[in-house]
């Protein structure tokens, strides 16, 4: 009975993005294809513990969220012909393309689910409409569970997806990968919403997920190798794809064996994922190799190959992991830029000097529970227990990952 | 597929004749490649009168409906084949004229 629920979960992780843009691409509706897929999901789990686990999941779940779009559009066919002809959304139809560059935007294009992220992700759409857009669509998240991340209701999470579907239906917002002109400014939207779509992955906000959900993680990654084929040259597209390669390659030490998170200082090294950091260091040479000023993504990228170089926490270059982090906060003043760079200044300059800069974060960081679990980590070592307990209080009160709130709690308890 | 293009005014200026010049070649393009189905400038806010004929008798009121710092000087009705053409439309337009566009898709 757990192979099949595990069979399910897998499945919804692995086929959900493959089905809702099979969908999409057939029937060129948003909506009918989501809803198809879910309904094809809600079959699985009735009738697979029965019948047991199709050998081919993924073909089954398709060719049943098929059947039930067609019964829907039929349905809606008798009750109003119009529906019929409400088919917005629409493939973009290319001849054939010539060279090795249109052979690799020829293969980005074959893959549905790149052309779906590209439609998630238009800039017509609000940027928090992005992304929830494609965690629905693409990640498969329930509503609930992006209303969660976002820190908001669920009915305005659900209202916030559903204007975007009807914006993307009303305004003929194309289901296509953007030509070769309009790729680079359409690529940086697209990997601010794959970020986070990995983060969400890489930890999970809902209390009854899995604190990491490896599917998503490897679905952001999957994506960005394939724009990164699309756009081999774009410094930023490497750069994600090399931060999100040297992050999952801890990802193996990150939950321990009882579901808690472990931090970076207490992770066992050696089960970190060696050929996706070799590959991420790669990424990170090869830029640095093109002398051109590096962005967001691939300064994040270098700090953590320093990181990831250090086989021992007490190996690493904490000034040089502070130096990036003086590098970024050039190119972006937020609070959690600020926030991560102070982590890296306890290291190299001692936890005072840290203390001082995390609490000129307040006013903004408030409600953030990473906030509180640096300042409690702080007022750790520097002795003031009282005040990390309640700074440990309030972390575990915001934290959203079962993994985190078990961390947060062991820390606090070892408090004397 | 239409889309209505609105230019949004938000000082009391009209435009010079540099922009005048700028919106007849955007014009003469849209003509040209098929774009063009309809376009006009606007009489002001100043210039507007509200008639109200919900009730008994007709209301005409002076004025327009709402007092905004910023409004609809002119319009163009494009034909395109989706959003992104009509975007990219509304970039030039927006340049064209000076101003800012709203794109909104006719039902």
């Amino acid at each position: 009975m757990n192979e099949v629920r595990e069979a399910i979960t897998r499945a919804h992780h692995e086929e959900w993005a493959r089905v809702v843009a099979a969908l999409t691409r057939r029937f060129g509706d948003l909506d009918i294809a989501e809803e198809a897929a879910a309904e094809a999901f809600a079959a699985a789990v009735e009738r697979w513990p029965a019948d047991g686990v199709p050998a081919n999941p993924g073909a089954w779940l398709t060719t049943t969220a098929n059947r039930k779009a067609i019964d829907r559009i039929r349905r809606e066919t008798k009750r109003d012909d119009k529906h019929k002809e409400a088919r917005m959304l629409y493939d973009d139809s290319r001849g054939p393309l010539e060279g090795s560059v249109d052979d690799a935007i020829e293969d980005a294009i074959e893959d549905e689910r790149l052309r779906l992220i590209f439609t998630c992700c238009h800039p017509a759409l609000a940027p928090e409409t992005r992304v929830a857009l494609t965690l629905r669509m693409v990640g498969g998240l329930t509503v609930a569970e992006i209303a969660r991340a976002f820190l908001v209701q669920e009915a305005a999470m659900g209202q916030r997806i559903t204007r975007a579907k009807a914006k993307i239906k009303a305004a003929r917002i194309p289901y296509r990968v953007p030509s070769a002109e309009d790729l680079p400014a359409r690529v940086s939207g697209v990997l601010a919403v794959l970020f986070l779509v990995f983060n969400e992955g890489y930890l999970a906000t809902g209390p009854d997920t899995d604190p990491v959900r490896p599917g998503l993680t490897a679905e952001a990654i999957r994506l960005a190798r394939l724009v990164r084929a699309l756009m081999p040259e774009d410094g930023e597209v490497a750069g994600l794809l090399a931060l999100m390669l040297l992050i999952e390659s801890r990802r193996p030490a990150r939950v321990s064996a009882s579901g808690e998170l472990v931090a970076l200082d207490e992770q066992d090294r050696g089960s970190w994922d060696t050929a996706l950091i070799a590959e991420g260091h790669r990424l990170v040479r090869e830029r640095l190799a093109t002398g051109v000023a590096p962005g967001r993504y691939q300064i994040l990228a270098a700090i953590n190959a320093v990181h990831t170089s250090a086989r021992d926490v007490r190996d690493t270059d904490w000034s040089q992991v502070v130096a990036l982090y003086d590098q970024l906060v050039r190119l972006d003043a937020s609070p959690i830029v600020a926030l991560n760079r102070a982590i890296a200044v306890a290291e190299l300059d001692g936890a005072e000097v840290a203390l001082a800069a995390v609490d000129r974060l307040e006013d903004r960081l408030a409600g953030y529970h990473a906030y509180h679990a640096t300042r409690a980590d702080l007022l750790r070592r520097l002795g003031r227990s009282r005040e990390s307990r309640a700074a440990y209080d309030r972390a575990i009160e915001l934290a959203g990952n079962t993994a985190q709130t078990a961390y947060l709690t062991r820390r606090r308890d070892q408090l004397g | 597929m239409q889309y209505l293009l609105s230019v949004i005014h938000d000082s009391s200026t009209l435009a010079t004749s540099d922009e005048m010049a700028a919106i007849d070649v955007f014009n003469d393009r849209l003509q040209a490649e098929g774009y063009w189905v309809f376009a006009g400038g606007l009489g002001g806010p100043d210039m507007a009168t509200v008639v109200d004929n919900r009730g008994g008798e007709a209301m005409v009121t002076d004025g327009p409906f709402v007092e905004t710092k910023e409004y609809l000087i002119g319009f163009w009705i494009i034909e395109a084949p989706d959003l992104d053409v009509a975007l990219k439309l509304a970039t030039d337009g927006s340049k064209a004229c000076n101003r800012k566009v709203e794109v909104r898709p006719f039902l």
